[in-house]
């Protein structure tokens, strides 16, 4: 069980010595490190309006976390949670205009359930070149990311533009909004954190307890085996990508849902990329997925309180950057060490 | 020449204070199972390891080499088990570089192959020095080798298993070689696991069990037996014996099959033959003659470019293997590593991968880990699979109980016909003998059995019917009581028996 307490010291240890790092570097600009960062832990969780943000910033990171770290768990480097966000909170948008009159019980299952079914679609494209021609889910996915974005352009400055200034499309049905559970202020907090939760929770149980789970995983570790145990290898690679691509899909619906009530160009923000480090982050670990999008929201609402003590908030990139690089040093030391191990 | 020496790797000692003693101008073989420690031991008097604790000793001299350089300059040689050599220079260019003559600043190829031409000569070697490596078979190669630790000076060889990727008519043009190179006064080094091949060819016997010597013996006062018991601790069955049985009804059938390699090319051509129930059907040939690519055939994990495989006159031609293992037809693959585990799953996952979504391990989508748990338990009891640890992943075990895991696993579902490849590869003589006598008492039970293998021995002590395959056809079918080693090792370079027998 070594490996599970390994898996679960890297990441910590790796924040704890960013923010020595962090430290130092404030340290270096004239300010006292211990102020800012006392001035970040306030500003995420200081008060309850701190604390409400953090939370809405945490929704969206721990579905695109758990996109990215589905995919890695069946052998797939999806990078398109990006492109699959967007689109998966245009078709909810889109579905959701439509709902005036209907009754939420039903409005908001359905405009849910066309964003995950919007994800999903873009995702199965790259899942389903892959298991036909071969082509590497890297490239296709990327490609997916600049077409979904220059159509979300063009239908929110065109046939979808309603006012003027930044593009945005018209406002979903009443009905179809997430009732918030806690207002603060102008923000409102949804039952948008409890879904993404329950599909971390149900993402675990599928990975550990079920015969699905046996089989992505097997052809994530090694596929030459999953074949020769008579699972079939393409069938495996658009299932899996439909999944990945439905999380982002669902964390596009709930921006929409629960946010912004209408689709705006900014609604992905690079959310769908954060969601490579979340899951590289939380080891690709449904629950370490949460507690990383945790952290990742943190960093971000805490870093605009750390401005008013005078430390700019592009620390938190650096302390980003560093966890990054050490949890992913870390499987490139032991990725050499398995390496070795199977040369001898 | 080594006393005392001692290596410790993370977690194992693998040379415990070994004294390893050679006499100038013998052929010294180092016997012992995989993982013994020989390699090893030998890596340290090559230079490439530095021992712990211990002294070696070349000449009387007292040594301590920092590096393959040091060794050389004490003129030893070692040819590895992998050869290293550029394969697209010729025979003479790979054997003087890193040490090319010169006239002033250019190579002087006219010296080279002048030189190399006379040490090969010298020694019968008979190497086509003009030839690029890559158009050379494998026993040439090695001959390459040894000329160029030759060239270098060397008076000790080590052989790393020199014999394990040669046909029986070039391991014996090798000893040929080595006895010459004796009589010229070389000392060498033979590392081996066959026991034959170490009777027939050394004068002394250095016997290692887990990291010690347990034995030195003057060949021509022991045999085999007591090899043997030296290297695994107990009494070993050389040879199982096989009860001659009446095969039953056909149980698979082969008609014309081609199937391509990964390049595209022709790999299996026109390939026909049946195995019928309670026999063992060998099919004998030298690495890379289309083995790899008939099995992954009929296993349904390669395509078929046509022809038909039955079952039972059941056409199964091109089935995926989920299907194949619903018929009863289950496979040990060639690599173990790469096909037949998952290695970072846990045991109990690996075994009953193929069958991981039938009852009662799969119940409606979810696994059930206590049956599964159980199932594995009794199946590491049933196999002896060490250790009995059914959560430890696959990785952690040894090659042995690696093998044993998956043999296990294709022998529990009651299989109708097993295909089996390199059942046996790098596994020791304690496990090998396991392997087998499961394998013979499957045949018995009525078990059709195709079985693959490089090993000669294997295949003549287990098939009831020899087929050999050379350039993806078959060179001919033999019945082991009926044939030679030298017949199946000619048909095994290209001879149709037809042509052996006229």
């Amino acid at each position: 069980m070594n490996r599970r307490i390994w898996a679960f010291l890297v990441p910590i240890l790796s924040v704890v010595f960013a923010l020595i790092v962090a430290a130092v570097i404030i340290v270096l600009i004239g300010q006292n490190p211990l102020v800012a960062y006392k001035a970040m832990v306030l500003g995420a969780f200081g008060n309850v309006q701190a604390f409400t943000d953090t939370i809405i910033k945490t929704t969206p990171l721990i579905l695109t976390g758990l996109a990215v770290g589905f995919g890695f768990r069946a052998g797939l480097f999806n990078i398109g949670a990006e492109g699959q966000m967007i689109m998966g909170g245009i078709l909810a948008t889109v579905v959701g205009m439509n709902l005036r009159g209907i009754p939420p019980a039903l409005a908001v299952p359905l405009t849910m359930l066309f964003g995950i079914l919007g994800g999903m679609a873009w995702a199965s494209i790259a899942g389903y070149l892959k298991a036909k021609t071969g082509a590497h889910e890297v490239v296709t996915t990327i490609m997916l990311n600049w077409i979904a974005s220059h159509l979300s352009s063009y239908l929110i400055t065109g046939p979808l533009a309603v006012g003027s200034g930044t593009p945005k499309s018209p406002e979903i049905a009443p009905s179809a909004k997430l009732p918030p559970i806690l207002t603060v202020g102008a923000m409102e907090l949804t039952s948008g954190i409890v879904i993404s939760v329950l599909s971390a929770f149900l993402m675990y149980i599928l990975l550990e307890k079920t015969t699905t789970g046996y089989e992505v995983k097997a052809v994530g570790f090694n596929p030459y085996a999953a074949e020769y145990g008579g699972i079939s290898i393409s069938k495996n690679i658009v299932m899996c990508m439909a999944i990945s691509g439905a999380l982002a899909g669902l964390a596009g619906a709930l921006e929409v849902m629960g946010q912004y009530h209408r689709f705006l160009g900014t609604l992905s923000g690079g959310k769908g990329f954060d969601g490579i480090s979340i899951a590289l982050i939380g080891q690709n670990h449904p629950i370490g997925i949460i507690f990383a999008a945790l952290l990742i929201a943190a960093l971000r609402t805490g870093s605009n309180n750390m401005q008013f003590v005078g430390v700019p908030k592009h620390i938190v990139t650096i302390v980003q950057g560093i966890v990054i690089f050490l949890v992913a040093a870390d499987r490139i030391v032991r990725t050499i060490v398995i390496r070795k191990k199977v040369k001898r | 020449m080594m006393k005392g020496i001692v290596k410790k790797f993370p977690g194992v000692v693998a040379n415990d204070h070994v004294d390893l003693f050679v006499e100038k101008g013998e052929i010294h073989a180092v016997v012992g199972e995989n993982g013994a420690g020989k390699t090893t031991l030998m890596n340290q008097l090559y230079g490439l390891l530095k021992p712990d604790e211990g002294e070696i000793y070349i000449f009387g001299k007292k040594v301590s080499f920092s590096g393959p350089g040091d060794a050389i300059k004490h003129k030893i040689g070692m040819v590895h088990q992998h050869f290293m050599l550029v394969n697209n220079l010729t025979a003479f260019e790979n054997v003087v570089l890193g040490m090319e003559p010169r006239k002033g600043i250019f190579f002087d190829r006219k010296r080279a192959r002048e030189e190399v031409k006379k040490l090969s000569e010298e020694y019968g070697l008979f190497v086509d020095i003009d030839a690029k490596i890559e158009d050379m078979p494998v026993g040439m190669q090695q001959r390459v080798e040894i000329i160029k630790t030759l060239l270098r000076g060397a008076e000790i060889l080590i052989l790393d298993e020199p014999t394990a990727v040669l046909t029986p008519q070039e391991t014996k043009e090798l000893f040929e070689i080595l006895r010459k190179l004796k009589q010229s006064g070389k000392t060498i080094i033979f590392i081996s696991h066959k026991l034959n091949e170490v009777m027939e060819i050394s004068d002394r016997i250095t016997v290692m069990r887990q990291g010690k010597a347990t034995g030195n013996l003057i060949t021509s006062q022991t045999n085999p037996r007591e090899i043997a018991r030296l290297m695994v601790g107990r009494d070993v069955v050389l040879t199982v014996e096989k009860t001659s049985r009446e095969p039953g009804e056909v149980i698979l059938e082969v008609q014309d099959l081609w199937v391509k390699d990964n390049r595209g090319l022709d790999a299996v051509k026109g390939v026909s033959f049946a195995v019928r129930e309670g026999e063992i059907v060998g099919i004998a040939g030298v690495a890379g003659n289309g083995q790899t690519e008939l099995v992954e055939a009929l296993t349904g994990l390669r395509r078929v470019e046509k022809g038909r495989v039955l079952f039972r006159k059941h056409e199964i031609t091109g089935k995926n293997p989920k299907i194949l293992r619903d018929f009863g037809i289950f496979h040990i693959p060639e690599d173990r590593l790469r096909r037949g585990l998952v290695t970072a799953y846990p045991a109990y996952f690996n075994v009953i991968l193929g069958r991981h979504m039938m009852f009662p391990f799969s119940k409606n989508g979810f696994l059930d880990h206590k049956e599964i748990r159980k199932f594995a338990e009794e199946l590491f009891e049933r196999f002896d699979v060490r250790p009995r640890n059914v959560d430890l992943p696959a990785e952690n075990f040894s090659g042995g109980n690696q093998q044993k895991l998956i043999v296990a696993r294709e022998l529990s579902f009651s299989p109708k016909l097993l295909i089996v490849a390199q059942p046996t590869r790098g596994l020791d003589v304690g496990a090998i003998e396991f392997i087998h006598r499961t394998l013979l008492s499957m045949r018995d039970s009525g078990v059709g059995i195709l079985l693959v293998s490089m090993e000669l021995d294997e295949i003549f002590s287990l098939s009831d019917r020899i087929l050999v395959v050379y350039g993806g056809e078959i060179m001919g079918e033999v019945k082991p009581e009926e044939t030679t080693m030298e017949e199946v090792g000619l048909m095994m370079t290209g001879h149709r028996l037809e042509e052996i027998r006229r």
